[in-house]
């Protein structure tokens, strides 16, 4: 245990870059899990789908390799989200039609919705291992289009000894962004109050004339959406992708999402800003390799003594 | 099964009535004629008590022999015996889980870190590795094996002291978490060497006046007689426990935990009970994987076999034992045989080692909507995966308001008194037709 102080802004600068990431994801898991109260186990998997669907379309489809700049820059930045949001969300809808539906028509158990969803996980996330089709990833890592130039010829300036890039800089403003667009969506609009309607109590909603089908089908569409967001920025912020870049991200999303509240999106944001901070904090005492342990034990001790998450369980926040 | 114990005390169950209970559909289906002189086999096969296990060594046991003989269709030679060990530990960790999962029913992901201890419970206590390697002792193998099941047991013990309090499916990611960190932690700390792991554990050996025997030096075959007595072990344990006061607390808790604490079952022992028998299982099961392979690395334990270990259990059947049997062979010879059927590496362009996850993933979700039993379902639990857990809300709620393609037959009411009581149910079903 030796503390090295010259850390502290490095690991509070990673911290809140990592921790916007953790956030983004975390969205999803406690959007699923304010409607139907169910951990939805394969969002990792969704998340992927966001950094694959990108990796593919611009980078191999549209040939989109090197650095761009101005407005070309902004567009681009825009279609990678837009694509990657759009791709995760419908692998969201298509999970909820496979996975979870038939179970719901059937008054399955809890068990057999956590089970289907982790088949749905491997199933999506060993398809990616595998090459025979254009978009598969195949075993090693791949290089992701960098359209933002990350080094020395790029934007950036320092911060607390920290070099902030153009990608880093972008991850922690679209998290903010997504986050605004997400509390405005779930507490101005109708689709809103009725996502709010169905977490609360579910039986007066559907008297009230909320159709549960539509809106849950919603809820995961917009929670995959912004873990597409998050798969697209991951790979911007690190350059490259393999086919199991899901997993790691996807635990630390949930104890983010755990840790705020889960069910409750400030709560997620919070908690997602949190770990990052804290897993990252732990660098300057600890050695990096201990970071994911560090954040894994976060998880049981959060449930045993603060299990409702600090801002509660309350989707509307 | 359940009450399998107490009949048979009293009187002797024939088979008529044994398939009634059990294989309501095929029972229909065979006429007296066939079940009448199978009834003679089936009461002398009751009648035989603990010998039906020694019955079931020795068959086990012909295995190595069949597949040295070219008997046994597949995997034969030096490949199928490596099989036939892979087979054989994998149906510990599949007996283990199954009874965390499918009669406790707490979803643990994070089993295979308790089969990691007890691999490197005894690397560390055995005369393994270089002379730079940390031992805490260096014994015999045959005196590590307590120690391997006992510190499985107390990881079980410490984990789910504070966890099983809480919510089901917080669980499920608090153990996946429990997995990575002891993972991390043998990948991090310099006392288990690291990512490089731990070489030259030693093999046990037999040393008796009249006999000696080091395991694995003359043959593979040796490993699969040390499995069978744990294996047979297990089940005799599991069993047992599943017709005792302990399986039915383990059946009222994953029914409903609520009216289970109501009625006063102790429910957080019995979970932490049921947590800590499959840890000691898997304890077992990583001694013998240390021992037979004498090196364990951090990535022979992925968190992929976890989930591996679980998909077994889910296809298998849950809480049923020779379901768990079912899917570990299932698990780890169907690659195997498909392998040797196709001849090459691949299947349509598919690896078989990596596409059969993506395989098994189709099947969970397969087997939980039209199966949620698994294949060789328990009688007692064949109805309740299908059940509208009462307690659990929103997701009953919002199902059966769906006026659409709802394909449950009947009215609440018949699925009310189908969930209630299975037999029951089998009874009513019959009369009507």
């Amino acid at each position: 245990m030796d503390c090295n102080p010259g850390l502290i802004g490095p690991a509070l600068i990673t911290g809140l870059i990592l921790g916007s990431l953790y956030a983004l994801i975390a969205l999803g898991y406690t959007m699923v899990y304010g409607v139907l109260k169910l951990i939805n186990f394969a969002h990792d998997a969704v998340f992927a789908f966001g950094a694959v669907s990108t990796w593919y379309i611009l980078g191999q489809v549209f040939g989109l390799v090197g650095p761009q700049s101005g407005l070309t820059l902004v567009i681009v930045l825009l279609a990678f989200l837009m694509i990657g949001g759009l791709a995760s969300g419908g692998v969201a809808v298509g999970l909820e039609r496979v996975a979870y539906r038939p179970l719901r028509k059937r008054h399955a158990a809890r068990l057999s919705y956590l089970i289907s969803a982790i088949g749905a996980s491997f199933f999506a996330t060993y398809m990616l291992q595998q090459d025979f089709l254009p978009f598969m990833l195949g075993p090693g890592p791949r290089q992701y289009p960098n359209v933002i130039e990350a080094g020395a010829a790029g934007f950036s300036f320092s911060l607390m000894n920290v070099r902030v890039t153009g990608p880093r800089l972008l991850v922690v403003v679209a998290a903010f962004v997504c986050f605004f667009i997400l509390d405005r969506l779930i507490n101005k609009t109708s689709t809103g109050r009725s996502i709010r309607a169905l977490s609360e109590d579910p039986v007066a909603a559907q008297l009230m004339g909320v159709n549960v089908d539509r809106v849950i089908v919603t809820t995961f569409f917009v929670g995959g959406f912004f873990g597409g967001v998050a798969g697209a920025l991951y790979g911007t912020l690190f350059g490259s992708i393999a086919w199991n870049l899901g997993f790691i991200p996807g635990i630390k999303a949930f104890t983010a999402a755990v840790l705020g509240g889960i069910g409750n999106i400030r709560g997620a944001m919070l908690g997602g800003l949190l770990l990052g901070l804290i897993e990252n904090g732990s660098t300057i005492c600890i050695g990096p390799e201990w970071k994911n342990v560090i954040a894994f034990t976060m998880l049981p001790l959060v449930l045993i003594f603060r299990p409702t998450g600090i801002m509660g369980e309350r989707i509307g926040g | 099964m359940a009450s399998s114990g107490t009949a048979a005390k009293t009187k002797r169950e024939d088979l008529r009535a044994y398939l009634d209970r059990n294989f309501p559909r095929l029972s229909e289906n065979l006429p007296d004629a066939a079940v009448g002189p199978m009834n003679v086999a089936f009461q002398g096969w009751r009648r035989m008590g603990y010998f039906r296990y020694l019955i079931a060594a020795a068959l086990m046991a012909t295995i190595p022999w069949l597949m040295d003989n070219d008997i046994l269709p597949l995997l034969q030679g030096g490949y199928g015996i490596n099989v036939l060990f892979t087979t054989g530990y994998w149906i510990l960790l599949t007996l283990g889980l199954s009874v965390v999962v499918g009669m406790a029913g707490l979803l643990d992901l994070g089993y295979v870190a308790f089969f990691m201890l007890g691999a490197y419970t005894t690397a560390l206590m055995t005369d393994s590795g270089g002379p730079d390697q940390w031992h805490l002792v260096t014994w015999s193998p045959w005196v590590v094996l307590p120690f391997a099941v006992i510190v499985a047991m107390a990881a079980g013990f410490i984990l789910g002291v504070p966890t099983l309090r809480l919510r089901g499916d917080y669980l499920a990611i608090v153990t996946l978490g429990f997995h990575e960190i002891v993972r991390q932690s043998a990948n991090n700390l310099t006392i288990t060497n690291g990512s490089r792991g731990i070489a030259q554990i030693p093999s046990p050996v037999i040393d008796l006046p009249f006999w000696k025997l080091e395991f694995g030096l003359d043959a593979e075959y040796h490993w699969w007689f040390l499995l069978i007595p744990s294996i047979l072990l297990a089940v005799i344990m599991i069993r047992h426990l599943d017709d005792s006061r302990v399986g039915r607390y383990w059946a009222a808790i994953r029914e409903d935990e609520v009216a289970a604490a109501a009625m006063g079952v102790p429910v957080t022992k019995m979970k932490v009970l049921a947590f800590v028998i499959g840890a000691s299982v898997s304890g077992v099961a990583g001694w013998i994987y240390a021992i037979k392979f004498g090196y364990i690395a951090p990535n022979s334990f992925p968190l992929l076999l976890s989930i591996l270990v679980l998909c077994a259990v889910v296809i298998g059947g849950l809480g049923s034992i020779a379901g768990a049997v079912l899917g570990a062979i299932l698990v780890t010879t169907l690659p195997e045989i498909v392998r040797e059927l196709s001849g090459s590496e691949e299947v349509f362009g598919f690896d078989i080692e990596a596409g059969r996850i993506a395989v098994f993933g189709v099947l969970l979700i397969i087997v939980m909507i039209y199966r949620p039993g698994g294949l060789l379902a328990a009688q007692r639990r064949r109805t309740e995966l299908q059940e509208a857990g009462a307690a659990d809300g929103v997701v009953t709620i919002l199902a059966a308001d769906d006026t659409g393609a709802s394909d449950t037959e009947g009215d609440p009411s018949d699925q009310q008194v189908k969930t209630r009581d299975a037999d029951l149910w089998d009874v009513q079903k019959k009369g009507d037709e």
